[in-house]
């Protein structure tokens, strides 16, 4: 049998931070990630933990003018069944029906994803992609991360132990497009081996506000800046799209481990980014 | 930590640790174990169970976000028509059994499950959207063929005989 932690079980987001402000706690949302830690057989089982499935001030999704808010315990599924979502920001609809299966997408959520950093996150590129913040709490109040300045490490993030993330904000500049793609060993409950999220403005003469989000291909999710420059005030010509897959190939630096090979990523990765510049140039 | 909740209809009450798995109280506590443990972790599918409508997989669930759901387990597919000494299938559970659609019959039960809340969401016998509805379910036995079978017939809006 897992281990059985104790834990808290706050009814108010105020009764949480009070929790938190005392010691740290191991958040447990969805618990699609942390109930498989319990288990011990992959690592120390946290010790104390904190359920914040009950926390209705963490759902929601709004439109506010030009910002999506979606709260931290929005599941995928939610995300799949926005209309406000898949009018807006169809690529983390996208992504969301990526990620494991039903089981999965009716229980994990976008907050869980981002504050669980893994350099696999499925939402998270597209978060890059789309200059999305993050916002964070606790006790001492709110603060807002940029997406850019969240993840700082391997699985580590710029929360302190006291602060839960609260909300995503999604700003929803006019004539933007964001395009998803995942590469898994299947089309369901599968870990990327590479991960990718592209959104540009096009203005007619080129593309500007180039992003360009990968993951899997680092230790955390990461942009590909060089390739960024590379594709900004161009056309997606066929040269544009080679001149970028050959910067992306160069510019990334992904390991070998179980699921794939760094080899194997930076040319899939390469293929996947000249085949959205491609489609987007509909040649 | 004091628990309750109904399972397949029956109200139920629990002191148990708020961590405690799902899958644990339903098997060890409730003596349910119609619902299997496969990997333990989200990736088999064989322990789902249909929770507050939505299927999940029961490993993954602590008991402290079930206090007052209601929980379906492949136990309460089969129902007692009124007036009747015994229970009758569930028609899911009679199309595996036509179509062969079990042979161990360690994923049967999550397979039910999977697919009782895709009808019960007003799936219908489109192929591929029976695949992706049971794409976190894993069989190692039929290569899905019959499985998919089964729940089409299912999904199959019967014709008047």
């Amino acid at each position: 049998m897992p281990v059985e932690p104790r834990l808290e079980v706050p009814r108010t987001l105020d009764e949480a931070f009070a929790t938190l402000a005392t010691a740290p706690h191991r958040p447990i949302a969805g618990g699609t990630d942390v109930m498989v830690q319990i288990t011990g057989e992959i690592g120390p089982a946290p010790d104390r933990m904190i359920d914040l499935w009950r926390l209705e001030e963490l759902r929601g999704i709004a439109l506010d003018g030009d910002v999506l808010t979606l709260g931290a315990l929005t599941t995928y599924t939610d995300i799949r069944r926005s209309a406000v979502c898949r009018e807006h920001v169809p690529a983390l609809v996208d992504a969301a029906a990526t990620i494991g299966a039903a089981q999965i997408q009716n229980r994990g959520t976008l907050g869980g994803n981002v504050a669980n950093a893994s350099p696999a996150g499925d939402t998270l590129p597209v978060l890059l992609a789309t200059d999305a913040e993050i916002v964070v709490g606790g006790a001492r109040g709110e603060r807002t991360i940029p997406v850019t300045e969240f993840w700082v490490a391997y699985r580590k993030t710029g929360l302190a132990p006291d602060e839960l993330v609260l909300r995503v904000r999604i700003p929803l500049p006019a004539g933007r497009e964001v395009r998803f793609r995942k590469i898994g060993t299947r089309r369901a409950q599968a870990i990327s081996k590479v991960v990718m999220a592209l959104a540009w403005r096009d203005g007619g003469r080129g593309w500007s506000d180039v992003r360009l989000a990968l993951g899997s291909v680092a230790d955390r999710p990461i942009r590909a800046r060089t390739t960024e420059r590379a594709l900004e005030g161009r056309r997606p010509t066929a040269e544009t799209a080679d001149r970028a897959a050959t910067t992306l190939a160069g510019e990334i630096e992904p390991i070998d481990d179980v699921r794939s090979t760094a080899d194997y990523r930076k040319v899939v990765a390469a293929r996947v980014l000249h085949r959205l510049v491609r489609d987007a140039g509909g040649w | 930590m004091n628990i309750r909740l109904l399972v397949n209809g029956s109200p139920v009450e629990l002191d148990v640790p708020g961590m405690r798995r799902l899958l644990d109280v339903l098997r060890e506590d409730l003596g349910l174990t119609g619902t299997k443990e496969g990997c333990g972790e989200g990736e088999c599918g064989a322990c789902s169970v249909i929770l507050d409508g939505q299927v999940v997989d029961a490993c993954l669930v602590p008991m402290s976000q079930v206090d007052g759901s209601t929980v379906r387990t492949v136990e309460g597919l089969a129902r007692r028509p009124a007036r009747s000494p015994d229970r009758r299938l569930d028609e899911l559970q009679a199309a595996f059994l036509a179509t062969g659609g079990a042979q161990c019959g360690i994923c049967t039960p999550g397979m039910l499950m999977a697919a009782r809340a895709y009808i019960d969401a007003g799936g219908g016998p489109d192929e591929d959207a029976i695949r992706e509805a049971i794409a976190g379910n894993l069989c190692r036995c039929t290569g899905y063929t019959k499985i998919v079978e089964a729940i089409a017939q299912a999904a199959t809006p019967q014709a008047e005989v």
